[in-house]
């Protein structure tokens, strides 16, 4: 896959991760973009979560099993192991319990796919040092008052987590718009993509 | 689209109690054309009252069928691609043997000594149908409401045979709140002294009674909104300015909402059978997609059919729990489960009146069954 899915530079990494005719649940799947391509390019079986009943419509006219409910009610019905891949994208920091979803999501499947922004992107550190304002930066775009965002984290916050929780992490990807960063990822990221089991 | 009910006849059936119809005859219309692989076939099941006449205009009386804005060319169901078959339910009188049909036995009509039929007896008869068309497997079987129950219940008396089902404003099982309304349907019914204890054929239907049953239907079809939307307080034939005078009261009709209920309950019995009523409602209250097994997931046991299952924020009469029951349960079990809770004002009658958003799903669905899912993404 070549250039941006929707828009959404994680996706092209999720899409190169995830193999071929594997048991995928996205969870906050949107209008369901990321599992119509995966289930054209790599034959997947597709199920989504979404909240909103309007993505939940446009997302089952595009042919992709999903269903509207909020993420606790998508994980705690699925029976263990039901999926080979758990994807949580840009949803994390959104989540009342990062921790339980987690959790969750390598319950219910094999391996979990998490992309998040990167709270310790310099753009972010900068904005605070210098203007002393909540950040908002171009992967933090809300006003504090409007945020969805609800606990903040950066790579290496997600790093200690998994040291912490005993997670094995198989691969990590780091993305400034389209280009992969390599280089003080922390520092220099925008967005991150962990495959962990 | 001109269209005319036509009429299968079939040696008999068994029934779940143990009963034995023989012969019968099955009223069915179609629409569209079956491809060659006979692969694109839909059987559409219709709601407690509805008829064989879905979709198009009949020859025989002109008016277009009861799901015409979702039935046709480039319509939810489009005739362009699929086959769509349609027929009347089993214990019906719109054209399949039902309580009106007449006994070979006594020449008479049945009455109320036609056999109890269940929600799966109806199902078995469609198949039968279905089997006559030379159709092994359908594509999909979709309706509302008791048509969503029998939707259901072709995946699990039939899994093999349909490829998907969609089940709208429906339920695994009636409430006792919907049970309920049933029951006041046969009552009022069965308290019309022309109802003779269901022989009246020959003579004066029940026609109060079988009013006033429809009456009760039609406000739990609505919503508290859409009734404030189509009739306020507005009075037949007086301004509106007189809402707040203390009124007379009066045996006629007074507010529009009491006349449009009056004019549906008299334009109901002209058209259905008062037994077929009571049997009809039995059927679906005494249906539950469990009976037979453990609970309701060991029903779809051993079912790979894919569902898309739809609700409407106003349905109090089917209320959106009901779905969601069905869908957690096969969720459980890992099924192909697509859900939408549709954002509607007009109550239970939404999948028939607020169409646009339902036909998107309806359509993205059948594509994604039909042709794969990579089929839907242009």
């Amino acid at each position: 896959m070549t250039g941006t899915l929707a828009g959404r530079s994680d996706f092209a990494v999720i899409g190169r991760i995830i193999t071929p005719q594997s048991r995928v649940l996205d969870l906050g799947c949107g209008e369901g973009e990321l599992l119509a391509w995966l289930i054209q390019h790599k034959q997947v079986t597709a199920r989504g979560v979404e909240i909103s009943p309007a993505r939940v419509r446009r997302a089952i006219a595009r042919g992709v099993s999903v269903f509207q409910g909020d993420l606790n009610e998508g994980l705690t019905d699925f029976p263990d192991n039901a999926f080979d891949y758990v994807i949580l994208s840009q949803t994390l920091q959104e989540t009342h319990q990062p921790v339980r979803v987690i959790e969750e999501m390598l319950r219910v499947g094999k391996r979990a796919i998490v992309s998040f922004p990167n709270f310790g992107h310099w753009s972010v550190r900068a904005y605070m040092l210098f203007s002393g304002r909540s950040p908002r930066t171009h992967a933090f775009p809300y006003e504090w008052y409007e945020t969805p965002n609800i606990h903040f984290l950066s790579i290496t916050d997600f790093e200690k987590l998994a040291e912490k929780k005993g997670l094995r992490i198989d691969h990590r990807e780091f993305l400034t718009g389209e280009r992969r960063v390599t280089f003080l990822p922390n520092l220099r990221a925008e967005v991150a993509v962990f495959l962990f089991g | 689209m001109i269209v005319s009910t036509e009429v299968a006849r079939f040696e008999g059936i068994a029934l779940d109690s143990g009963a034995r119809i023989e012969p019968l005859e099955v009223a069915f219309e179609t629409y569209g054309k079956l491809n060659a692989e006979r692969t694109n076939a839909i059987l559409v099941v219709h709601a407690f009252t509805g008829d064989a006449h879905a979709a198009g205009v009949s020859q025989e009386t002109g008016k277009p069928g009861w799901w015409d804005n979702c039935i046709g060319p480039g319509k939810a169901f489009d005739t362009d691609e699929y086959f769509v078959i349609c027929s009347n339910i089993l214990g019906g009188c719109q054209g399949t043997t039902g309580p009106a049909s007449i006994n070979p036995a006594t020449e008479k009509p049945w009455g109320m000594s036609f056999p109890a039929v269940s929600v799966r007896d109806m199902v078995r008869l469609q198949k039968m149908l279905v089997d006559s068309l030379g159709i092994r497997q359908l594509l999909a079987v979709s309706g509302g409401s008791m048509g969503g129950m029998q939707a259901l219940e072709w995946a699990v008396s039939f899994p093999d045979n349909v490829r998907s089902v969609i089940v709208i404003a429906s339920t695994a099982r009636h409430s006792p709140q919907q049970i309920a309304f049933n029951e006041v349907g046969r009552q009022s019914i069965m308290a019309d002294p022309d109802w003779n204890g269901g022989d009246y054929y020959g003579g004066a239907p029940p026609a109060r009674g079988l009013s006033v049953a429809r009456m009760v239907g039609h406000i739990t079809y609505m919503s508290d909104e859409s009734m404030r939307e189509k009739f306020g307080r507005r009075r037949k034939d007086k301004p509106a300015t007189q809402i707040d005078v203390a009124p007379e009261f009066e045996i006629a009709p007074e507010f529009e909402v009491e006349s449009y209920l009056r004019y549906r309950g008299s334009q109901f019995v002209t058209r259905f059978d008062a037994n077929s009523y009571i049997y009809i409602t039995k059927a679906m209250d005494t249906y539950d997609v469990a009976s037979g097994n453990a609970s309701l997931a060991d029903a779809f046991e051993g079912v790979s059919t894919r569902f898309l299952v739809i609700s409407f924020t106003s349905d109090w009469l089917y209320p959106s729990y009901q779905s969601q029951e069905i869908v957690r349960t096969l969720r459980r079990r890992n099924h192909d489960v697509a859900y939408c809770e549709l954002p509607s004002n007009y109550g239970h009658d939404a999948f028939l009146v607020d169409v646009a958003e339902q036909t998107e799903l309806i359509r993205g669905f059948l594509e994604s069954t039909y042709r794969g899912p990579a089929g839907a993404q242009g």
